[in-house]
């Protein structure tokens, strides 16, 4: 694993909004097959880091280079690229006129140029690697939130996508729903696939995460295993946040 | 703070009744009687009135207007002659105006300075001119610069007076669609115009269905106005009947009918298509 090549590279990264400064001088990178999960208190500039990745916010100065590609807001490569990166939403985003099975073909039929019948086939085998292929003519809305949030893992998959973002998969969860969405997560993790997850589930951090980054104030302050991270946190702003949410 | 031990039991108790005379109001027999009695009432005052000035009610010669059935055979009278041009006229007018509101809202979205300060300087120039004086300008100025009838100047007008609002309408249904949806459909490597198609323009639709519907019935009620220069649809056909007949009251009467007749309809069938695209989030 140590060995294998950065995918995704921040180099000296700011991003502004307006005067706010939502991210501060980033350099950190994600190897191929890593599990990165980025935790950190509200406002912490978490989301927007990920949203980086795959440009939906665009960061203002320094160099992110995901797959080989720089990124930037008139990249002529930054469709393509968006294929490669897999992204999960909190709220899901489902399309709520599509059904379920045309939620996870839309992206590979329009945008992929796949033939529908081999994306029918794409997505039914994701559908059962989310455990939900009973679903697949339903709309979203008769879906339960964890069942949702499966489907959007499934659309993701269905773009073949080599690196999946997760941003707070489960915070909009009821918490008998939350296993359910973090068991796919698991599995998901076990083929190999690379994988930023900003979350607050530390139990899960601890069993995938190869990678615990802290975030606050638009800053990285705290990058290290989990052994490490979760034992030994360097720096006093990363205890008080662990203190917070591990206590209880 | 002690609850005092209820006198009664509360399984089964009635809810105290609501006022005689509210209810009484709010019943269905006595909207019946005061809707009956305030129709009656403004209908006998016309009535009446037209009566004491000695007004000639001649209903019977209407019909031949909307259709004539002689040894000639049948034929269609100059009213429903004048209708379907009124909903031609109409149709070609709203299928334009659509095109443009979409185009106007698309630009004024597209969040280029150049093409927003374009779509805005269009607005406010067709909405802050009166109707009739736009249409004037079409048919006197317009026109003969670029030579179209009197016929297209009227159904350009109606297209562009139309575009402004029906563009609004395509601009709040874009934008009731969620952020969320914009940020999924662009995370799967959609374009901008492959989101629109795709997603956000098909869940506007519910959005836009009941004020659009709105302003197909402001189309058809607005192309009346083109009989100030004389294109032959139904008002222009009613003032012509009226020239020669001197049936000012039956003959208004009848057109305003027929207008009603129409974006009744019009209302009636746009609803069930409204049910067809309701689709919860």
């Amino acid at each position: 694993m140590s060995d294998s090549a950065p995918i995704i590279t921040f180099d000296h990264v700011d991003k502004f909004y307006g005067d706010f400064h939502a991210l501060k001088d980033i350099s950190i990178s994600v190897r191929e097959g890593e599990r990165m999960v980025v935790c950190g208190p509200s406002g912490s500039g978490k989301s927007t880091l990920i949203r980086c990745i795959n440009g939906l916010e665009f960061h203002n100065s320094g160099v992110l280079t995901v797959d080989g590609v720089e990124v930037y807001e008139d990249s002529k490569h930054i469709y393509r690229l968006r294929q490669e990166v897999g992204m999960v939403f909190q709220q899901f985003n489902l399309f709520p006129h599509l059904t379920v099975l045309e939620n996870l073909t839309i992206g590979p039929i329009k945008v992929r140029k796949v033939s529908p019948s081999e994306a029918e086939r794409t997505a039914r085998k994701y559908l059962e690697r989310v455990r939900i292929p009973e679903q697949a003519d339903k709309y979203p809305s008769a879906l339960s939130g964890g069942q949702q949030q499966r489907v959007a893992i499934a659309r993701s998959l269905c773009m073949e996508s080599r690196i999946m973002l997760f941003d707070e998969p489960t915070s909009a969860l009821d918490p008998e729903m939350i296993n359910e969405v973090l068991d796919v997560m698991v599995e998901l993790a076990d083929t190999g696939m690379t994988m930023v997850v900003v979350t607050h589930e530390m139990g899960f951090a601890r069993k995938v995460a190869d990678t615990m980054v802290f975030m606050d104030a638009g800053e990285i302050v705290e990058t290290a295993p989990p052994d490490v991270f979760f034992t030994n946190p360097a720096s006093a702003r990363c205890r008080a946040f662990l203190d917070q949410i591990l206590d209880h | 703070m002690s609850i005092a031990e209820p006198s009664y039991t509360a399984k089964g108790r009635a809810l105290p009744q609501r006022q005689p005379i509210a209810k009484a109001i709010d019943s269905v027999t006595f909207a019946i009687i005061a809707y009956t009695a305030i129709i009656g009432g403004i209908v006998w005052l016309a009535y009446s009135g037209a009566q004491a000035m000695g007004y000639n009610w001649q209903w019977y010669r209407i019909p031949q207007y909307f259709y004539t059935f002689t040894d000639d055979g049948f034929q269609w009278g100059e009213i429903s002659v004048g209708l379907v041009k009124t909903l031609t006229l109409s149709s070609i007018a709203f299928a334009l105006a659509v095109v443009m509101g979409l185009i106007v809202a698309l630009l004024r979205l597209s969040g280029l300075v150049v093409c927003t300060a374009v779509s805005v300087a269009f607005l406010e120039l067709i909405r802050n001119i009166p109707l009739l004086v736009l249409l004037y300008l079409f048919y006197y100025v317009l026109g003969p610069i670029f030579g179209f009838d009197r016929y297209w100047a009227s159904i350009l007008c109606l297209a562009v007076f139309h575009s402004v609002l029906i563009s609004e309408i395509f601009r709040a249904g874009i934008n009731a669609v969620a952020k969320g949806q914009w940020e999924a459909a662009t995370s799967i490597g959609m374009s901008k115009g492959q989101a629109y198609r795709y997603i956000i323009l098909p869940q506007s639709i519910r959005f836009m269905l009941p004020p659009m519907t709105g302003e197909v019935v402001h189309m058809v009620k607005s192309s009346a106005i083109v009989s100030v220069i004389a294109v032959a649809e139904l008002t222009t056909i009613g003032r012509n009947i009226i020239s020669e007949t001197y049936m000012s009251f039956e003959v208004w009467f009848t057109i305003a009918a027929v207008y009603m007749a129409v974006t009744l309809i019009l209302s009636v069938g746009v609803s069930f298509v409204e049910k067809r695209y309701a689709v919860d989030t």
